[in-house]
């Protein structure tokens, strides 16, 4: 690690705590899909009923952080952007058009017509599109970290489009975000659930999620050693990597340990740190690449104006948003006072 | 079909789906606020429906208008890589400047759609007035990125590629103004013509309806003069097309060749082998007036420029056309009904002005597609005028006809069932059962 971040690394920093932003917020909301989709036993109704809740007044600001990070990265490191969406263009459609039929699906559930039969329909479209699309998040995310993006020397439609992203390390990724996703979800939603028997529902689904985590972290890790050499031995062997192992590992067992004896805040806390390190591991081990191996963050970056602009840009942007969000999630996320309506 | 058509097909196709909720997202929060401002000064309950329903559709459009532009901002890359390595230094400012604008809209509007009773109204009705204000921000920092592609700013080219970028003076090209003038009127008229024409029509059957009577006048005041002023703002935009891309220019009106004191053409067909507009009206001078103001100003024809050059001539006349024709008509029946109320007369007895209303209904969202046939054909054959042509820009993925029929097959879909849920929760009068439903119930708790 160099001793001074360049003004590109700053940006390649502030995408990735975008992308940080949309996988603890968007990631859970994803999260909350699949378990309308494993909604079972006798309060089935009553977990979707949460989810919903928990989600309708904050997905569509959530999602917004993934706009973002596209954004930022188009503008900050064209070259990469352009790289990424050529050869990923497979996965990113397919991505997108879970993207597509989750939102709508969730919105048109909410404000269904008089037709009582037309809601449980769009809650199976939202809740099968919201597993599908976060798999492919991570296949795209495990290509870029595989290094296999660069097109150079690829011909044909096979080696160009498909091959860097159809392999078992990608997909080993793409199951690693669907069950940090759900882990999160469930996490977040024994805080938000109000009953009893609900946030038992939940603690049981989060430490179910917890144990999936930790089989696809390993599947992943061992995949990533002959499928990811450049990431698989910044995660592995590098001592440096060291202290962001531990951190994460101390994260997971706090979270598991708080589920365990039913500290809901405290575990939510230690999932979001969990999974934040875990992202911030991979960064650490790509670093200075934006694409491995062809472009780092200094090669692919704008000019520098573009990327002082943008600085500012986002710390004025910053100075809205953040007030706002909070704002946000205070009106909707505080437990609501005694007596009054919920 | 040729990976390049495909691309700009899907583009195309992806850029019509969302123009129309982008649009609605622009102006459907003005209405909104406006009828809620109106519930909180006067007390009237009718007001509060009125602002609820409305919310309740924009609820609908809005989640499929972030979705939609979602995957346009993919788009930009899955469809345009070459664009965008060269443009995205230069313009991503405005995108960037976008998203914040997106995401406070997105924000407040989760606020205000669930906020009903967990926030005071004032908060309440200041939350409506944030999303109003940032979607009409947000929709004018993207018209910014696509005024630059039709006068691009802000860097110099060297050996083709872009150096001494300078992405303020790219915010600050030529087209912005205009563009942004014309797009962010066109919202509010075109959203406010169509909640009108559709009251317009419950009118027409029930004229005693005090629902549909006070929805029609909010539309009125929001949209009529919008729709007054797009006019002025359209000659803003062919003077600045007349002087910036004077082939579009000519392919806009269908003039082929260069004459002083041009003529301007009603109608017609513009026939691309024979060099010539057939059966048009012509106007002598009118179209040197307009575009130059100046009845003897020289006009440069399509034969002024390298065949290659061109755009396609038929579809930019037509659209065009369909956009001056139709937004005039909207601008009259504008005149006809700001001058009734002005003079405090009750618009319901006028039955002809409500039929004009009905008919005007759909015209503004048309002349929204048009335009943007106008503006974005009319362009072609590049992608940055004069810098990049669109065939240099495009993917080297194959078979990019899949992803175009998906897409296209996806949102008939979608615009089906929105249509559908419109016409289910919002549009149909209201009766007592749902209008004695206490908020809580119907924005509170989903599904």
């Amino acid at each position: 690690m160099t001793a001074l971040f360049t003004l590109p690394d700053v940006l390649a920093g502030l995408i990735l705590v975008a992308l940080n932003g949309y996988v603890l917020l968007a990631g859970a909301d994803f999260g909350g899909g699949v378990w309308d989709l494993l909604a079972s036993g006798p309060r089935r109704a009553d977990q979707r009923a949460v989810i919903a809740e928990a989600i309708g007044p904050i997905w569509e600001a959530n999602h917004v952080w993934l706009i973002l990070v596209i954004v930022l990265l188009f503008t900050c490191f064209p070259p990469a952007f352009a790289m990424l969406a050529t050869t990923l263009h497979i996965p990113l459609t397919l991505m997108l058009i879970g993207i597509v039929l989750r939102g709508s699906a969730f919105t048109f559930r909410a404000h269904h017509g008089p037709d009582s039969t037309m809601p449980l329909r769009w809650g199976r479209v939202f809740a099968i599109t919201s597993a599908l699309s976060p798999v492919f998040l991570g296949v795209c995310l495990g290509a870029l970290a595989s290094g296999a993006i660069p097109q150079a020397g690829k011909t044909g439609f096979y080696a160009g489009f498909i091959a860097p992203w159809l392999t078992p390390f990608c997909f080993g990724v793409g199951v690693l975000t669907l069950t940090l996703f759900a882990f999160l979800a469930a996490v977040y939603l024994t805080v938000e659930a109000r009953e009893l028997a609900l946030q038992e529902d939940f603690r049981r689904r989060a430490l179910g999620a917890a144990i999936a985590v930790f089989v696809a972290a390993g599947g992943t890790l061992a995949l990533a050693l002959p499928g990811a050499p450049l990431v698989g031995r910044g995660l592995s062997a590098s001592t440096r990597a060291l202290p962001l192992h531990v951190a994460t590992g101390v994260a997971a067992v706090s979270a598991i340990g708080a589920l365990w004896v039913r500290r809901y805040r405290v575990a939510r806390v230690a999932a979001a740190a969990q999974v934040s390190l875990i992202l911030w591991g991979w960064a650490r081990a790509q670093y200075p690449y934006v694409v491995p191996p062809a472009f780092t963050i200094a090669e692919a970056a704008a000019p520098a104006l573009t990327l002082t602009l943008i600085l500012w840009a986002l710390a004025a942007g910053a100075l809205v948003l953040f007030p706002s969000l909070a704002y946000l999630f205070r009106v909707f996320k505080r437990q609501p006072k005694a007596g009054s309506p919920s | 079909m040729r990976d390049l058509l495909a691309a700009r097909s899907q583009m195309a196709m992806s850029l019509a789906f969302h123009i129309i909720f982008a649009v609605v997202g622009i102006g459907m929060p003005l209405l909104m606020v406006v009828a809620e401002w109106q519930w909180r000064r006067r007390g009237d309950r009718v007001f509060l429906e009125l602002a609820q329903r409305w919310a309740k559709g924009t609820a609908i459009l809005f989640a499929v208008g972030a979705v939609s532009g979602t995957v346009l901002s993919f788009e930009l890359g899955l469809l345009w890589p070459g664009f965008m390595t060269q443009a995205g230094a230069i313009i991503g400012m405005p995108f960037s400047l976008e998203g914040f604008a997106f995401f406070t809209e997105a924000i407040f509007l989760g606020i205000y759609f669930y906020g009903w009773d967990r926030i005071s109204p004032r908060a309440h009705l200041a939350a409506g007035v944030v999303v109003a204000v940032s979607g009409a921000l947000s929709g004018i920092f993207v018209v910014i990125a696509n005024a630059w592609m039709n006068a691009p700013t802000g860097f110099d080219l060297v050996n083709g590629r872009p150096v001494n970028v300078d992405p303020i003076a790219a915010m600050l090209n030529p087209a912005a103004f205009p563009e942004t003038l014309h797009m962010t009127l066109a919202a509010y008229a075109a959203t406010s013509f169509a909640v009108a024409g559709i009251h317009a029509l419950r009118l027409l059957r029930e004229p005693g309806n005090g629902f549909h009577r006070r929805a029609l006048r909010v539309a009125l005041w929001a949209g009529a003069p919008a729709a007054l002023l797009l006019p002025l703002s359209g000659d803003l935009n062919a003077r600045h097309v007349a002087q910036w891309q004077s082939v579009k220019l000519a392919a806009m009106e269908g003039q082929f060749k260069t004459e002083r004191g041009a003529p301007l053409r009603i109608g017609g067909w513009p026939d691309e082998m024979a060099g010539e507009t057939r059966y048009a009206l012509g106007i002598p001078r009118g179209l040197s007036l307009l575009a130059f103001h100046d009845p003897s100003a020289e006009v440069r024809g399509l034969e002024a420029f390298p065949r290659e050059n061109w755009p396609p001539v038929a579809p930019v006349h037509l659209g065009f056309q369909i956009m001056v024709g139709l937004g005039s008509f909207m601008a009259l029946v504008a005149a006809w009904a700001l001058a009734l109320m002005a003079r405090g007369r009750d618009l319901v007895g006028h039955r002809w002005l409500l039929r004009a209303l009905v008919a005007a209904a759909p015209m503004g969202f048309i002349c929204v597609e048009a335009g943007w046939v106008v503006t974005e054909v009319g362009r072609q054959p590049w992608v940055i005028q004069g810098v990049l042509r669109t065939a240099d820009a495009v993917t080297p993925m194959p078979g990019l006809v899949v992803p175009f029929v998906t897409f296209t097959l996806l949102y008939c879909v979608l615009g089906v069932i929105v249509a559908w849920l419109l016409y289910q929760q919002v549009l149909r009068s209201p009766t007592s059962a749902g209008a004695a439903m206490p908020a809580s119930t119907r924005y509170g708790e989903v599904g």
